[in-house]
């Protein structure tokens, strides 16, 4: 299968501090990708840079074949990848609808469609899509988050930390989702701290540590290595 | 559904004759009306202004305080433009005026759309370093800015243009009161058009979060700068409308006070609300004059003389109730939401309920 996306030497610094300091992972088209690690290893800026929020500092993106390194971010978003930011981030007095219509602001054709296809994948929504969206739960924010980019229409989603301060109910809720997503042939690539989840979810993981990749292999493989337990699913070693 | 709305229609066109008739009445014995004309002239052009303000810091979350400025470019390309050739000499009597500037001149209307686009276009230029700070920062820069325009036009070198510190006379007024009423309604159903469109949505996006706005694939800086362009734009117009309607003018009428007071009307009205900003405009204008019994000595009640009348205390008075407005209706009088003939019944509703249910406990 051929990977949608390539990351070569990744660099992104911040007023001199190298927040990811020269990374390289592939993300191959229609499996579900997860980067996991601690606070401060790299993720989101990784995801911030891929979608051009950051100016990457060295390296390359390329998004099937596309160098997205040099493009805005309005210009990411047309060719078709998109972000979840950290902590949902919705428009809180926007209604429901206004924000899955944000969500479609860089398209020029008609949305009713894909109304209709999160509508049916997020049924609480549409019951809701005339509330305000900071009147709507935790998990349906977080929800609401992930339909208003799939509304940009995205060959690759992008999720940094979709379980953040989510009951545990609600976050098998939100990967259940994410898998539906998967299968539907959308591509993704997830941050995670919630690495037993993510790992378990995922096709392929790295394990990020501040700011390089030191681990990679088959989201089970990792999942079962003794290492990655010990550090980050809260086991000791045997 | 439908019965409702034709209820609304009719309710709104009879509200639109009664204001059209009242109007009139006014218009026909204007020179007996001419101080209730003076204060809706004054309204309607606060409200072109407070609307405009809100655009920028109601709907897209930019806190500009750079009104004063704007309104003092539209005000002088306005009215530079529009007092009649015959009268310059006499105008500009100390300084003499500039030699291309002397048989310059335009309608009242065009005046004013080239004044908003003088504003508009100061707008962009400077919106370019400052819109990149954010709240307080973007607050001061904007105010500084209104200042260093108000001394440009006073600076020496703009005398043969501007007439420096003597100001600026002789400009033709409103030949009725429909004039500005129109002008400023047009000025606001297109500022309420933009607000509505998916721009619009992009700009109250920003407010709301805007690093999820730019993760949308929303350009910060270039629809930022469209707000700032276009509501300078209009704070232009609505700059020459008041220089027409003052009809003189000169840079002490620009002063940070003016911006203080569209700021007040738009806090009082409510952030966020196009109809808030119109009726704080009436109420703010409104309630200066008014008040004006306050500042009469020989006023009495009841034969008394209240000491406390007596020029001044009417601002006294107006500052607490000031105060008191923004203590009880902290969001202002309309919040975000826009005035619905729905919302005014279930305010009437709410209090018949209220009234009823506490009659029942007794």
């Amino acid at each position: 299968m051929s990977n949608i996306l390539e990351v070569r030497d990744l660099k992104v610094v911040y007023g001199g501090i190298e927040a990811v300091r020269g990374i390289s992972f592939d993300v191959p088209e229609g499996q579900v990708v997860t980067l996991i690690g601690a606070n401060g290893a790299g993720k989101s800026s990784t995801l911030r840079s891929i979608v051009g929020l950051e100016k990457p500092a060295q390296g390359s993106i390329k998004f099937q074949g596309m160098e997205l390194g040099t493009m805005g971010t309005e210009t990411i978003v047309t060719k078709g990848v998109t972000l979840v930011p950290e902590g949902r981030r919705v428009f809180v007095n926007l209604t429901v609808l206004e924000n899955l219509r944000m969500g479609a602001y860089m398209r020029k054709d008609s949305i009713e469609d894909d109304l209709n296809w999160v509508f049916d994948l997020f049924p609480r929504l549409k019951e809701r899509s005339w509330q305000a969206a900071g009147t709507l739960s935790g998990g349906e924010q977080q929800m609401l988050a992930i339909a208003r980019a799939l509304m940009s229409k995205p060959k690759l989603i992008m999720m940094d930390e979709p379980s953040l301060g989510l009951a545990p109910i609600i976050v098998q809720g939100v990967f259940d989702i994410i898998r539906e997503i998967n299968k539907q042939g959308v591509t993704i690539l997830l941050v995670e701290q919630n690495a037993n989840m993510a790992l378990n979810a995922a096709d392929l993981g790295y394990v990020m540590e501040t700011g390089r990749i030191t681990m990679s292999g088959p989201g089970k493989e990792l999942a079962a290595n003794e290492e990655i337990k010990a550090a980050y699913l809260g086991k000791a070693k045997k | 559904m439908s019965k409702k709305t034709t209820r609304d229609l009719v309710l709104s066109i009879l509200l639109a004759g009664l204001v059209c008739a009242i109007l009139a009445y006014f218009q026909a014995d204007s020179s007996a009306h001419s101080y209730a004309i003076s204060i809706i002239e004054r309204s309607v052009i606060y409200a072109v202004v407070a609307v405009a303000m809100n655009l920028l810091n109601g709907f897209t979350g930019l806190f500009s305080l750079g009104q004063a400025g704007f309104m003092a470019i539209g005000a002088y390309v306005t009215a530079v433009l529009t007092i009649p050739v015959e009268m310059r000499q006499s105008v500009y009597y100390m300084n003499g005026i500039a030699g291309w500037l002397e048989n310059l001149s335009l309608p009242m209307v065009p005046a004013m759309i080239l004044g908003g686009l003088f504003a508009a276009g100061a707008a962009a230029l400077i919106g370019i370093p400052v819109l990149r700070l954010k709240s307080d920062y973007l607050a001061i820069a904007t105010l500084g800015f209104a200042e260093i325009i108000r001394a440009l036009l006073a600076a020496p070198v703009m005398d043969k243009i501007t007439n420096g510190s003597y100001g600026l006379n002789n400009i033709p007024g409103f030949k009725n009161m429909f004039q500005p009423i129109i002008l400023a309604a047009v000025c606001i159903a297109i500022m309420v058009l933009l607000i509505n469109s998916s721009y619009g949505r992009a700009f109250k996006a920003i407010r709301e979060d805007d690093v999820a706005a730019e993760a949308m694939g929303i350009n910060l800086f270039r629809h930022k700068e469209l707000s700032f362009v276009i509501s300078s734009f209009f704070t232009g117009m609505a700059g020459g409308m008041l220089a027409v309607f003052m009809r003189s003018i000169d840079t002490k009428t620009f002063q940070v006070m003016l911006t203080y007071n569209i700021l007040l009307i738009v806090v009082l009205g409510g952030i966020g609300s196009v109809t808030g900003s119109i009726i704080g405009s009436f109420l703010i204008n409104g309630g200066q004059e008014w008040l004006r019994f306050l500042d009469d000595s020989s006023f009495t009640i009841g034969g008394a003389a209240i000491p406390l009348f007596k020029p001044g205390f009417r601002m006294v008075i107006y500052s607490v109730l000031l105060m008191v407005v923004v203590l009880f209706w902290r969001r202002g009088i309309m919040g975000t939401s826009e005035f619905t003939w729905d919302g005014l019944f279930n305010l009437f509703k709410r209090k018949k309920n209220k009234k009823s249910s506490a009659g029942g406990e007794v």
